[in-house]
């Protein structure tokens, strides 16, 4: 096996959220969630690192077309999740809690189908510019 | 006295939606975009509050950084952070939600709390990090 090497695409979306657990009591969701929890939305502007691990492609020199992993982002993620109410508009949070750690894992689970099985793929989320997570962990 | 100027910068964040009530949903839909999503989105603004003034001669500072934070949070940040700005913010109410707006009205909320020694100058709101509006009082 050759060797292989990290390539990084930068997006960028915004969406309202709120944090709360559907099986807590009001008092509940506001003592354990604090601000994230008031009812009428709150928001961010989200930065998404996506990271893809793979051996450099001798014929183009590429891990992954740079331009190919931007289109999938924009198409799969970014026109789902930008200015939208992440709790309301996207499915994917119907049921699941819009942390950012949901998020990310969200985002892999999109992504990973659409990658060649030889790429390694890891996301990393800003949720603001202090606050940010990386899943898988390791990669 | 030469004046100098002192910003502050601090951070909140917010939902909002632009949306004129007196236009059909295809109008605002036309004119403001994704950005009338009617479940709102939201944004990580940061806010730059700008005063100028001259050096007092037992500090050397023109205000006191740490009195003009505590003045910006009680009466901007603590409002505005975590909230709906069409919804939840008093000095919204019946404005178009634009950061333009939202610069005038955190102008008229701030001045009267400004410390007499400096005077405000620029108020400043980073939406993204690619759109940004400043207002300087007139």
């Amino acid at each position: 096996m050759g060797e292989r090497i990290a390539v990084f695409r930068k997006e960028h979306f915004n969406a309202a959220h709120r944090l709360h657990n559907p099986a807590w009591s009001d008092q509940q969701n506001s003592e354990v969630f604090g601000k994230c929890n008031l009812p009428n939305y709150h928001g961010h502007n989200y930065e998404l690192i996506v990271k893809v691990i793979g051996e450099v492609n001798p014929e183009t020199g590429y891990v992954i077309d740079m331009k190919v992993l931007s289109d999938l982002i924009q198409e799969h993620v970014v026109n789902v999740f930008d200015h939208k109410n992440l709790n309301q508009d996207v499915a994917a949070f119907t049921h699941l809690n819009p942390t950012a750690e949901n998020i990310a894992i969200v985002i892999f689970s999109i992504l990973r189908p659409l990658l060649d099985k030889t790429l390694s793929l890891q996301i990393r989320l800003y949720e603001t510019p202090r606050n940010f997570v990386e899943y898988p962990s390791h990669i | 006295m030469p004046t100098f100027y002192l910003t502050r910068k601090e951070h909140f964040n917010a939902a909002h939606r632009l949306f004129n009530p007196s236009w059909s949903k295809e109008k605002n839909d036309a004119v403001f975009g994704k950005c009338a999503n009617e479940n709102w989105h939201g944004h990580n603004f940061e806010l730059f509050v700008t005063v100028k003034g001259s050096p007092h001669p037992d500090t050397g500072f023109i205000v006191d950084a740490k009195l003009l934070s505590s003045i910006i949070k009680e009466h901007i940040v603590d409002v505005l952070d975590h909230r709906n700005l069409n919804m939840d913010v008093p000095f919204m109410q019946g404005k178009l939600c634009s950061i333009e707006n939202l610069v005038h009205a955190i102008w008229h909320q701030l001045e009267p709390h400004i410390p007499k020694e400096v005077a405000l100058h620029c108020i400043k709101l980073v939406e993204t990090p690619r759109i940004f509006v400043e207002y300087f009082g007139k």
